[in-house]
């Protein structure tokens, strides 16, 4: 079937039977392969990997084992590795880490509008208690940096960029490596949030010419509670949580090693299964687009069109809130988002789609969808029936909908 | 503590920001691959390194050959001959 092709009746009937989660940048499950591999480290090989028994040996091994499997997923090598608590915290570690490292250099940084919260209230915490200037870079319509406006904000006081390889809440993926070269043209670190690529799309930390990249585990099938950094040979890092020699003294804390297991099996279960993940993940992502598109009028899919994550599309719909679309959905089993979860929690319009240029008013009807390899053709026709009817039913009471279209009846008189 | 102005070495083993006790942990294994006769740098900012690092060469039969402060970098450059 074609991405623009006919709903079968049965297909649907069987869709609306189960739950149909496109909300995978969110929470994923863990994978059945990786919780397998995780269980004997939980009871069975329980020991504490800086112990100096043979039984921490062999913990020790494994743990160096998955470092492996994380750091060849990103073509890195293995001691570049760093595993953390979270995407979060890697990010935390990168930015006051580099930072702090480079107070000699300057206290300039530069991040850029639509990063995640964990880079942007580090870049704050640096700029309110370590009198850093940040520069919050701006964002072209797709929200993509572009690399001539920044290189007119690198100063010789610039010490760390950070711009994420793509965006969670509009898919757009940056072009990593023309901002990395200039960087190091500039003798600059440059870190990169690759939360939502790894696994996603083909990452190669020496192609893209990083310093620094961060990665989560439940972007990738593993549980929460696991994340990971790469920092490139010589980079130098203040750690943040002090202790003593794990991660050789660069972040402290027993490791968790159940998780550390589950992120390198997977790690490299999404390496073998990258291209076909992502070509499947395009076709359900390219039958829901055009399906909306053609559907629904006035809507905007934001996000870059092409240069975008194989499985997320994202939508502004004219005139309603994401929030009431989302609860909507919820009650026909469908399970989407806004965006960005802290900006709609706390009702605050999304700084990543204010930074694209959306006024106020669209960027509230926000909806984002995002797949896993699990979802289904018929998962997307199923959401073809019902987002249209939705949205028609939240459009019919919505006083912004209403003006609008009276605007419009009045232009055409 | 014997001071130098300038020393030449074989290999070095960057240790800034990393925390006590890896001073003394990543230098070890780095004279595993090192043949006798060669001089290891050890570069750190921990101040307890410039006890630690003499005593643990004493205890293991390695050559303390002495420090060098770098302004430049804020940090110690400490030198150990590999003996045995």
């Amino acid at each position: 079937m074609t991405a623009t092709g006919s709903i079968s009746k049965r297909s649907l009937e069987d869709a609306t039977m189960e739950r149909t989660y496109l909300d995978h940048a969110a929470a994923t499950p863990a994978r059945p392969e990786v919780v397998e591999a995780m269980l004997p480290y939980f009871q069975e090989r329980f020991g504490n990997p800086s112990a100096v028994y043979d039984l921490a040996a062999e913990i020790k091994d494994s743990i160096e084992e998955q470092r492996a499997r994380v750091a060849e997923l990103i073509g890195a090598p293995a001691d570049s590795i760093i595993f953390t608590s979270c995407g979060a915290e890697a990010n935390n570690l990168a930015i006051k880490g580099a930072a702090l490292a480079n107070l000699k250099k300057g206290r300039h940084l530069i991040v850029s509008a639509i990063e995640h919260h964990s880079v942007l209230n580090s870049a704050r915490f640096l700029e309110k208690f370590h009198d850093f200037e940040v520069t919050f870079l701006p964002v072209n319509r797709y929200g993509q940096v572009e690399p001539e406006r920044l290189r007119r904000v690198l100063t010789p006081a610039t010490v760390l960029v950070s711009i994420q390889h793509a965006s969670n809440e509009i898919g757009t993926v940056q072009q990593i490596p023309e901002l990395a070269a200039l960087c190091r043209e500039h003798g600059v670190v440059f870190h990169t949030d690759a939360v939502a690529t790894a696994g996603s799309i083909p990452i190669d930390v020496k192609d893209m010419q990083v310093d620094l990249l961060t990665l989560s585990g439940p972007a990738l099938g593993a549980p929460k509670g696991i994340g990971a950094l790469y920092f490139r040979p010589k980079v130098r890092l203040v750690p943040q949580i002090h202790s003593g020699i794990q991660e050789s003294g660069r972040r402290g804390g027993t490791e968790n090693v159940p998780g550390i297991i589950g992120l390198g099996t997977a790690a490299k279960l999404a390496l073998g299964e990258l291209e076909e993940r992502a070509r499947h993940l395009r076709f359900l992502r390219d039958r829901l687009v055009a399906g909306v598109m053609d559907r629904i009028p006035a809507v905007i899919y934001t996000g870059h069109p092409e240069e975008r994550l194989p499985g997320h599309a994202s939508f502004c719909f004219v005139g309603i809130e994401g929030e009431a679309l989302i609860f909507m959905l919820n009650r026909r089993g469908i399970y989407a988002n806004t965006g960005s979860a802290c900006a709609s929690k706390a009702l605050k319009v999304s700084p990543t789609l204010c930074a694209i240029g959306l006024s106020p008013d669209v960027a509230q009807g926000s909806i984002v969808f995002t797949f896993s390899r699990d979802n289904r053709e018929e998962e997307m026709d199923y959401v073809l029936v019902e987002l249209p009817q939705a949205v028609e039913r939240l459009r019919s009471f919505s006083p912004v909908w209403h003006k609008k279209m009276a605007a419009a009846s009045g232009e055409s008189r | 503590m014997r001071f130098l102005t300038e020393c030449k070495a074989d290999a070095s083993a960057d240790l800034v920001y990393r925390v006590c006790p890896m001073h003394l942990l990543e230098p070890a294994e780095f004279l595993k691959g090192m043949k006798e006769g060669q001089v290891l740098e050890i570069l750190t900012d921990y101040d307890g390194a410039l006890d630690d690092i003499p005593a643990w060469c004493a205890k293991h039969g390695q050559e303390f050959i002495g420090v060098c402060e770098d302004d430049c970098d804020d940090c110690y450059r400490l030198y150990i001959k590999k003996v045995s």
